[in-house]
């Protein structure tokens, strides 16, 4: 996660790890330069947030490797095991929702497809939407924000009643009515895909007011530093400056808010799967597995557990993470 | 049925018929031992209202019969309904000059003289039709019910356009050119101006036929042929207050809230055949939660679901785990099923049509339907159990519920290669998207055609919006919709009532259509015809069968199941019994309370 911040900063190597010097000093260029390691220094002591980042990164892994996995147990996501359900009340036959050796997490109510598999698969969907949809809000976020600080006047009047209008725009109902009217096929993509491609899109457009706001801030209370000021005596163009001078300087709060973003994005994308609008079946989803255990939560109570527990732990492993870094970065955040 | 069907009902008949002899011997309070059996509160066991009549003798005049349901009517209206559970519960308030008789299993569904004073004269060419009216028969003012009212009753059918909603029969069977405008645009002073209807006097009305149809009768047993009194129509309004000439009347109705009906102290018992009128107050308490309506039935503060579709999962492994005295096990008469499409390609070829049939994974798709108990038989053919000249699973052509059960992949694959699709193919199925059940069958389908080839992509569509989406043919070819996800039970049970709007290819509509597979094939719309010219009752069932034949042989439909649901019976309930002639449900209009507190 910090790997992008040492990238500007190879000549700054040497300067050393000296916490109390860069907590009590509010200087620039040196110590924001090596303002990554010492937040990875102060990360590596933070317990919980290691926890975070590690589980963070067992999902990754997870996601990236589903087939595998799900190969290695010998298990498909998407096959029926009728022969599992019982036909009388459709639940599935065993204790704990049918907890077996082939099937470690028990199989689905009346289809009998594996559980653990659509766990695991599930998490592709969770990641991919919660990634993707933080990076377009990022990108944009990061533009106008800048943008608008920068420039101010008219430009930033427009930005932001832009991100004003769109922070009251009642996003959920949108997407409902968006992923009601798509086209089946688009772009070359069919069913999941062209779901997949539309919730990423609308969920990262609207998100980026949040970032957008933050960096807006930031760069007003930047544009007028010293060096800003050096940069302009010495001749530097806007787009130099905007991009050269204050872009690194808004790095570390854009990764906090990032980091951030992303377990909401993934809990917006179980909610509308859990309303019916996210992935289609029979693709695996978390919140689609929620929706439809509501059936089953007296009966098969492990079939509505396990996605709950899946989402929780994302959603919390991603905030500790995000809580950690935040407080890394943030040399002056009490802690 | 097969054998193996009946020996098990037989089982549960004789199991819940010892229970019903146990508890009348003992006084209602005992019982509890079998495991079929009542429990100490006094239900009669499971399946003991199913075909035959449950605690009779224990139904005691007064109290409040109370109806729980997750759905209001379509219309209260007696021309305007077409749900099922209306049809039913419109006994209360409305008479017809015959109706279904209230009779157990499939004795409800024969016809029975209601309003009239017997069944119809009919004519030697069977055109005429001649009903004499009973005497005593009056509306909940007190006025007398006269063949006027039941003429103008009937004529509105033809106002489509204020009253759209209900069936037609009448209209397309009376009318076929459509010559009469419908009462609202009648130029006649006394807007009886239909000439297919004849009122000589006021108790005597003639039905006069162009053509005649050997199931006129049935359709002068559905609701849609009521009394309607002149001025107290109000209308595309009147379904908030329908006018009673039954043993009950509207007191109060808030659409989707609750409704009570009250005693019509002018109905008179002696003019009423069949109406037993036990409860002095009948309420529907409209839910919007399944789950909790099922909760709130099993809690016992309602005595039954309006609605008689089975209850949701959750409350159905309550409900058979602890409760399953209370419960019955009927035949729905409806079947599920998917159809394809022939306008979308390859559904144009009847063998990719038998491709999907023969991939498709039976057992999987009855799971999915609930399982043999709550979901019902697997579906072998396209004619409900319930209309005379089924046969059931015996008939069975594609050996669905036999070898075939789990799908024949490699039957599939050579229907594949005759259809120059060895590959398989693409196609996408429509399903509602307010059915999990539905959209569990699609599912099912899904990974079963997976594995001959054949890739599905699954499109859930506004369940409210289906007449606009799969009832419209350029919008199926359009959306490339190459299976879809339906069910039908009969209007009334022939073969006419069941499957002239799916199978005629006169009934290809372009918006509400539902023959889906648009099936235009002289053959079927030839034995139609004969049917209705048809007039004796073996003669009527060959014909039924022989459609049915021709229907599968063209392999336009997959079967899923021959529905059968299960129902809740509160504990308070007496005089209990389920009929064919409303699809299964309980006969509403006979039920009566074990105690009036």
């Amino acid at each position: 996660m910090t790997a992008p911040l040492h990238e500007p900063t190879a000549e700054a190597a040497p300067s050393a790890a000296e916490e109390a010097a860069v907590a009590g000093a509010g200087s620039k260029a040196v110590q924001g330069r090596s303002l990554g390691r010492i937040a990875w220094e102060r990360l590596k002591r933070d317990k919980l947030a290691l926890t975070g980042g590690v589980v963070v990164l067992v999902l990754v892994a997870i996601a990236l490797l589903a087939p595998l996995i799900t190969h290695l147990v010998g298990q498909d996501p998407e096959a029926h095991h009728e022969d599992l359900i019982d036909p009388l009340f459709g639940t599935p036959i065993g204790s704990l929702g049918g907890i077996s050796g082939d099937h470690l997490l028990g199989v689905e109510p009346v289809s009998g497809r594996d559980i653990f598999a659509r766990i695991v698969y599930g998490a592709r969907i969770s990641l991919l939407v919660g990634f993707l949809s933080a990076i377009v809000a990022v990108v944009i976020g990061t533009i106008l924000g800048i943008l608008a600080g920068f420039f101010g006047g008219w430009v930033d009047s427009l930005i932001s009643r832009i991100m004003d209008g769109l922070l009251a725009f009642p996003q959920l109902l949108f997407i409902i009515a968006l992923v009601s009217v798509m086209p089946n096929e688009m772009l070359g993509l069919t069913g999941t895909g062209v779901r997949l491609f539309v919730m990423i899109l609308v969920i990262g457009f609207f998100g980026w007011p949040y970032i957008g706001r933050v960096v807006r801030g930031q760069t007003l209370s930047m544009r007028e530093r010293e060096y800003v000021e050096a940069a302009r005596s010495l001749g530097a163009g806007r787009f130099y400056i905007l991009f050269k001078e204050l872009l690194p300087n808004l790095v570390a709060p854009i990764i906090v808010y990032t980091t951030m973003m992303i377990p909401t994005n993934i809990l917006t994308e179980a909610a509308l799967s859990f309303l019916g609008v996210g992935v289609k079946p029979p693709t695996a989803s978390w919140g689609q597995m929620l929706s439809s255990a509501i059936d089953y939560y007296d009966s098969d109570p492990m079939y509505m557990v396990i996605p709950g527990v899946a989402i929780f732990i994302t959603v919390l492993a991603f905030n500790l993470f995000g809580d950690g870094v935040r407080d890394a970065l943030d040399p002056k955040g009490s802690r | 049925m097969t054998t193996q069907r009946t020996s098990g009902r037989r089982k549960q008949a004789l199991a819940a018929a010892a229970v019903v002899a146990a508890l009348l011997t003992t006084a209602a309070c005992g019982g509890g031992d079998s495991d079929n059996g009542g429990s100490k509160n006094g239900a009669a066991g499971f399946d003991a209202a199913n075909n035959k009549v449950a605690q009779a003798s224990e139904a005691k005049k007064g109290g409040e019969l109370k109806f729980a349901s997750a759905q209001d009517a379509d219309s209260w209206d007696t021309t305007r309904g077409y749900y099922g559970f209306m049809w039913n519960f419109s006994r209360y308030y409305s008479r017809q000059l015959v109706t279904n008789a209230t009779e157990p299993g499939k004795a409800g569904a024969g016809v029975t003289p209601d309003l009239a004073t017997g069944l119809a004269k009919v004519s030697d060419d069977g055109k005429t039709y001649t009903y004499t009216l009973r005497d005593g028969i009056t509306w909940e003012d007190g006025k007398p019910i006269t063949s006027k009212d039941i003429k103008y009753g009937i004529e509105r059918v033809w106002a489509q356009d204020v009253l759209s909603g209900g069936p037609t029969y009448l209209k397309e069977v009376l009318d076929p050119k459509g010559e009469y405008q419908g009462p609202y645009k009648d130029k006649s002073k006394d807007k009886l101006g239909l000439k297919a209807i004849e009122t000589p006097d006021d108790k005597t009305i003639v039905f006069k036929l162009p053509k005649a149809n050997s199931d006129f009768e049935e359709m002068l047993a559905l609701t849609s042929a009521s009394p309607v009194r002149q001025d107290k129509d109000t209308k595309s309004k009147y379904g908030l207050h329908p006018f009673s000439s039954g043993p009950y009347k509207f007191q109060s109705y808030s659409p989707g809230k609750d409704l009570v009906l009250v005693r019509n102290t002018e109905w008179k018992q002696e003019s009423d055949p069949i109406r037993k009128a036990y409860p002095d107050k009948i309420s529907i308490k409209f839910f919007s939660n399944a789950n909790d309506l099922d909760a709130r039935l099993i809690a016992g503060d309602y005595d039954l679901d309006l609605a008689q579709t089975g209850m949701s999962p959750q409350g159905r492994t309550t409900a058979l785990k602890q409760h399953k005295g209370n419960l019955d096990n009927p035949v729905s008469g409806y079947i599920r099923y998917a159809v394809f499409p022939q306008s979308v390609k390859p559904f144009d070829n009847e063998h990719c049509r038998k491709a999907v049939i023969y991939g498709a994974d039976h057992v999987s798709l009855q799971t999915a339907r609930g399982g043999p108990v709550a979901g019902g038989d697997i579906g072998t053919n396209m004619l409900p159990p319930s209309v005379p000249g089924s046969e059931g699973q015996k008939y069975d052509p594609y050996e669905m519920a036999g070898a075939n059960k789990n799908g024949n992949v490699a039957k599939a694959k050579e229907e594949l290669k005759a259809c120059g699709k060895p590959n398989g193919f693409k196609t996408t199925i429509a399903v509602r998207n307010n059915k999990p059940v539905e959209v569990a069958t699609a599912e099912s389908l899904q990974a079963s055609l997976k594995k001959v080839g054949i890739t599905v992509d699954i499109d859930q569509y506004d369940g409210a919006q289906t007449p606009g989406i799969i009832g419209s043919p350029s919008n199926v070819k359009k959306k490339g919709y190459g299976i879809i996800i339906m069910g039908w039970g009969p209007d009334f049970p022939s073969v006419q009532g069941y499957g002239l709007p799916l199978w005629h290819s006169d009934y290809i509509l372009d918006s509400g259509n539902n023959n889906y597979a648009l099936i235009k094939d002289k053959t079927i719309d030839g034995l139609f015809d004969d049917y209705v010219n048809t007039l004796d009752d073996a003669g009527k069932e060959k014909i039924a069968t022989e459609i049915n034949h021709k229907v599968m042989e063209g392999g336009y439909y997959l079967p899923f199941v021959f529905e059968k649901f299960l129902n809740w019976r509160s504990s308070r309930l007496a005089n209990v019994y389920t009929t064919d002639g409303y699809s299964g449900m309980y006969d509403f209009v006979n039920l009566g309370l074990k105690s009036t507190k």
